[in-house]
């Protein structure tokens, strides 16, 4: 026990430089993430067909354990960062290409052609009319995408990517269980207060598309 | 909002329109001509498939016209940028198409918004029109579409679809998704609003009662052809084939009487002071008891209360001819 707190006391800088580097890897896919999966999805919506197809390479893409994939990119981006955020991005397109997709088709036809029939130009039917009512369901994959994204990267250090990870890797390498709880407790609390920040937001995005704020 | 309101100038007018989508053999709606007069009631009749609704879908562009034209205020439509012609016309759908995020002042203001009206002049006309549709503007301009009724929402719907003062109004059976009785109230408040607005309207359904409570004229589709248009009385009494003569009841004055309304009997030259009256959205077999108890007295047609005519005997005895 006592062991535990001087552990935190001695090393807290440390811990709190592996806890930042942790936060800017998942920023960085996230955004990342985002930054290809809208112009993704705006592409996809006219074809039904290349979203199947698109989306059963994501899904497969999706289901290659982290471990293996963090190794497979090596050769194209040696060890660090690089490598584990491209592969992070990789695994949050199925869930965020899902997700936006969806948020966009379960909008009420009828909603659309009124717009248009009232005279909105397409660019204003998607600012006002499909962003609002989509961000429920997109702020739900972004959500989910986080938490994913927060427990992959603790895996990267397979790969000597930093972050949370080295804590884990270090003690379960050397035995020493003091590392491997505030290893355990860092990435909980992470993904915990990510969780709670973005379930907010989520309940706001709802409120908001169905009215109840002006 | 300035258009031309030269009651010469037909508001809109169909020339030889017609519809096919890509990939059918059969027109939609096949070479309908007609013209429509400044702060007419149009109505238009007919089954699904009959090309009703396409039909008004061409007039704001909803659909593309594949042949012919059609012009509204003496200008063709396809000559005209789309997206900001379409905001000379108000548009209302069935389901209401209110935006559920947004409150009910702010649904009713998306157009003048983008014309870029300002806010004071929003506010006001945002009033102006909750009390013209019969809601209490302090009470209704906050509240969201989830907390109003369906008749409600389609009282906010026609709002809306006034709001940046258009000559006209396009309607898609907006009536359709709303129970009976509330149905028969809004038609009567449509009916004052349009009388006291002047506004043309094109108000597409399947019904024929509402076709002939409402329309000044009646168009009647039938398999993407225009059967008839014509007032409800002259349809009755001289449909224009099989078809209308059947979907009437044109043969038997039971059904006729049944069909038309009382204001198709109304004199409007002559405004009578007498204390008889009848409302005129009534249809004559409603007040088939009130005609028979006074079979000599003028009687006064009214418009929700306001005289607009006098009953003519000589057209009530055309329509019970067998």
């Amino acid at each position: 026990m006592e062991k535990f707190f001087n552990y935190a006391v001695r090393h807290y800088d440390k811990m709190l430089g592996y806890l930042g580097d942790h936060i800017m890897m998942c920023v960085s896919a996230l955004l990342l993430s985002l930054l290809i999966a809208i112009p993704l999805c705006a592409l996809l919506m006219r074809s039904k067909k290349v979203t199947k197809i698109v989306l059963a390479l994501l899904g497969a893409c999706y289901s290659i354990p982290s471990m293996a994939f963090f190794a497979i990119m090596m050769p194209f981006f040696g060890l660090g960062k690089v490598g584990p955020i491209v592969v992070l991005t990789i695994y949050s397109q199925f869930i965020l290409v899902r997700n936006i997709l969806a948020g966009f088709n379960g909008i009420d036809s009828s909603l659309l052609e009124a717009a248009k029939g009232m005279g909105m130009s397409p660019v204003q039917i998607f600012f006002k009319v499909q962003l609002p009512l989509a961000m429920p369901v997109i702020v739900s994959g972004i959500h989910i995408a986080s938490v994913v994204i927060i427990g992959s990267a603790t895996i990267a250090q397979t790969v000597n990517a930093g972050g949370i990870g080295v804590l884990l890797f270090e003690g379960l390498r050397t035995q020493n269980y003091v590392k491997m709880i505030w290893g355990t407790i860092l990435t909980a609390a992470l993904a915990l207060s990510v969780n709670y920040l973005l379930a907010r937001l989520e309940k706001f995005a709802q409120r908001k598309a169905k009215g109840g704020i002006a | 909002m300035n258009t031309n309101t030269n009651p010469d100038v037909p508001v809109f007018q169909f020339i030889h329109t017609s519809k096919r989508f890509p990939g059918m053999d059969s027109y939609a709606v096949h070479d309908v001509s007609l013209s429509v007069k400044p702060g007419e009631f149009i109505t238009i009749l007919g089954t699904s498939g009959s090309g009703k609704t396409t039909l008004m879908k061409m007039v704001n562009r909803l659909y593309d016209i594949t042949d012919g034209d059609i012009l509204f205020h003496g200008q063709s439509v396809k000559e005209q940028p789309e997206v900001e012609y379409r905001r000379k016309i108000g548009y209302v759908v069935q389901q209401s198409g209110l935006f559920p995020h947004m409150s009910v002042a702010d649904n009713i203001a998306v157009v003048p918004k983008i014309l870029k009206w300002d806010k004071a002049r929003i506010d006001a006309r945002v009033r102006e029109l909750l009390t013209l549709v019969g809601l209490e503007p302090s009470v209704y301009a906050k509240r969201f579409p989830r907390q109003l009724s369906g008749g409600q929402q389609q009282r906010v719907g026609i709002a809306r679809a006034l709001a940046a003062n258009p000559s006209a109004m396009l309607m898609d059976e907006p009536f359709g998704a709303i129970d009976a009785i509330t149905r028969e109230t809004l038609q009567n408040e449509l009916l004052r609003i349009q009388k006291s607005t002047q506004k043309s309207i094109l108000f597409v359904t399947h019904d024929i009662g509402e076709a002939f409570k409402l329309g000044d004229r009646v168009i009647i589709m039938h398999g993407g052809e225009l059967q008839q248009f014509d007032t409800p009385a002259n349809i009755v009494l001289h449909p224009a084939n099989e078809f209308v003569s059947r979907l009437v009841g044109a043969d038997d004055p039971m059904e006729r009487v049944k069909v038309v309304c009382v204001s198709s009997l109304a004199d409007k030259s002559r405004i009578t002071d007498s204390k008889l009256s009848l409302e005129g959205s009534s249809t004559i077999n409603d007040t088939l008891p009130f005609l028979l108890a006074h079979p000599s007295e003028d009687i006064a047609i009214c418009n929700n209360g306001e005289v607009i005519g006098t009953l003519d005997r000589d057209r009530l005895a055309d329509l019970m001819k067998k």
